[in-house]
């Protein structure tokens, strides 16, 4: 084998070079294309502003990741740090055309999910409020539903235990379902809802028979009370006597009212009378004094005097 | 006759075989960084090696281009039916866009690029023995003008045209499969291109995408430089090869799998 064969050219092509040049220029671009296009994606040509959100924890947090509102991305993590005070500061660059929709109002939350990654979320409530301003620096709200679990999955199972004790067959709620059962069955019976309230029918019927009673009993108390010559006409009448015999008993009682100031002037005479009296016997009592004086001087002096004294010899 | 395995070398042969080894590795960056040299100078592209070099662009490239593409978007449209089906059935579809991305775009297809590349590069090159044989006679004085030129004119338009092959066609398929993993999920609707955007950007971040250039560059390098050194080297110290496998075949795949997994590591660790 020799130089020449080893070096000659296997097979003429056509416009190899140009080709090659066309191929050249197609994969340039293509890289050029490509790169751009990522620049693109990645948000390098975008007119941003910058928006500082604070958190406790920035674990989930990535540059790069999306912001979204409603659940449109609206601008994406620039960078995460941590601040002097040991919080994270996540960076975010909002698209200037979807800044509108951030107010100062606006909430951010943090949501970390079972399965994917972080996910931050922007919500307006008054949209009227004004714009947010330029760097603005926000509290982020934290959602972490791993953390939630095992609370959850505790009370999940109290309150399956206590369905379950509720579902049971012998449990109270089944009996008082079963009972409500019964009383609506009793409802829906020829009494309605006094079957249900009294428990059977044959206690309704007896009550039903006694209201019948208590009626007739009522209608007939009605004419005995209020019909003609009624209990109410003799107590009308009753009454006007009374009204009249009252009027003179009051008459009488004035009389002996009367009679009292009378009888009261009678005893203060005779008060007076009585003090008299006092006088009277006083006097009456020396009067008689002196009349047994007499007598007994009568005596003595009179002949006819017996010695009552005994002379001792 | 020298034992050809290092397992059946007697312990007073290892040193020597640890020092063919080194010597071959050694061979082989050498021979690696001139071509890279040659490859930079100006004054490698003459009227006769810039034909030489288009010659080997239109055979590495642009004869396999067209069916490389279409084999590989076959192949990843049932990559990215199979991904975003699964996906769908977990409830997870919208990660199976990122999945396929990263799966498909910035693993799988520079790797199959690269080593179709290699298989074929290699087997030209065997084809081609003649010359090689020759240039590897004027390999031991290669500091001479004479032997310079002939690596310019033989080595060089091989080495860049293999390394552009493996650049380009994992380039055309990205692109490819970039486009199919939209159509396969929002079909020909025009308006998921925003949120496809948000998700390439995602994936693509500075780091990754640095990565994924210097990844398929380095491809490109090793599948040029290692199967053509290999050959030389066995042509220069005049020792031929009993095996069947292409020589240089398992370093070159040893190597392909290092570069993907440092990628990988730096990427994901």
């Amino acid at each position: 084998m020799t130089e020449n064969e080893a070096e000659a050219p296997a097979e003429p092509i056509a416009h190899v070079e140009i080709k090659a040049v066309i191929l050249l220029i197609l994969m340039a671009a293509l890289v050029a294309t490509f790169l751009i296009y990522v620049m693109y994606a990645r948000g390098v040509f975008e007119n941003t502003q910058r928006l500082i959100l604070v958190s406790e924890d920035s674990e989930g947090v990535i540059p790069g990741m999306d912001v979204t509102f409603s659940g449109f991305p609206i601008g994406r993590v620039q960078r995460v740090e941590l601040a002097p005070d040991g919080k994270a500061r996540i960076l975010v660059d909002i698209n200037r055309k979807d800044a509108k929709w951030l107010r100062i109002s606006s909430v951010f939350t943090m949501e970390k999910s079972m399965v994917g990654e972080t996910r931050i979320r922007a919500y307006s409530g008054i949209l009227s409020d004004p714009p947010i301003e330029e760097d603005a620096m926000r509290t982020v709200l934290r959602g972490d539903t791993a953390a939630e679990i095992p609370k959850l999955v505790a009370s999940a199972r109290t309150l399956l235990e206590n369905l379950d004790n509720m579902t049971r067959s012998d449990s109270s709620f089944n009996n008082s379902l079963a009972n409500i059962e019964a009383v609506t069955g009793r409802f829906s019976g020829k009494y309605g809802m006094l079957g249900g309230a009294l428990g059977s029918e044959t206690e309704a019927r007896k009550v039903m028979q006694t209201l019948e009673r208590v009626d007739n009993l009522l209608i007939k108390a009605d004419q005995r009370v209020f019909g003609k010559q009624g209990v109410m006409d003799d107590a009308q009448v009753a009454v006007r006597q009374l009204n009249v015999v009252l009027k003179d008993a009051s008459a009488s009682l004035k009389k002996v009212d009367a009679v009292l100031v009378e009888a009261q002037k009678v005893a203060g005479n005779a008060n007076e009378a009585t003090k008299d009296l006092g006088a009277l016997r006083s006097e009456v009592d020396a009067s008689l004094r002196k009349v047994t004086r007499l007598i007994d001087e009568i005596n003595r002096k009179w002949p006819f005097t017996r010695e009552t004294e005994l002379k001792l010899p | 006759m020298r034992p050809h395995s290092f397992l059946y070398a007697k312990p007073s042969e290892w040193g020597g075989f640890v020092l063919r080894f080194v010597a071959s590795w050694w061979y082989m960056i050498h021979l690696g960084a001139i071509a890279l040299v040659m490859a930079f100078s100006p004054s490698t592209y003459n009227r006769e090696n810039r034909l030489a070099t288009s010659r080997h662009i239109y055979n590495s490239a642009w004869q396999v281009l067209p069916w490389f593409t279409l084999l590989a978007a076959l192949v990843s449209l049932v990559l990215i039916r199979i991904v975003v089906v699964t996906a769908l059935s977990y409830g997870l579809s919208r990660y199976a866009l990122e999945m396929v991305v990263r799966v498909l775009v910035l693993e799988l297809i520079p790797l199959t690029a690269a080593m179709f590349v290699a298989l074929r590069a290699g087997l030209a090159f065997n084809a081609g023995d003649a010359r090689a044989v020759f240039i590897a006679a004027n390999v031991e004085s290669e500091k001479s003008a004479a032997a310079q030129n002939r690596l310019r004119r033989e080595l060089v338009p091989q080495v860049i045209a293999n390394a552009f092959a493996v650049l380009s066609l994992a380039m055309v398929s990205s692109v490819i499969v970039l486009v199919l993993a939209y159509i396969s999920v929002y079909g020909s609707s025009p308006w998921g291109v925003l949120e496809y955007t948000r998700t390439v950007g995602r994936v693509f971040n500075p780091a990754v995408t640095i990565g994924f250039v210097a990844k398929t560059i380095f491809f490109g390098l090793a599948v040029a430089v290692i199967p053509t050194a290999a050959i030389l080297e066995q042509h220069r110290v005049g020792r031929t090869s009993s095996s069947t496998v292409q020589p240089g075949a398992m370093r070159l795949l040893f190597v392909l799998l290092v570069i993907e997994a440092g990628s990988l590591a730096v990427k994901y660790i």
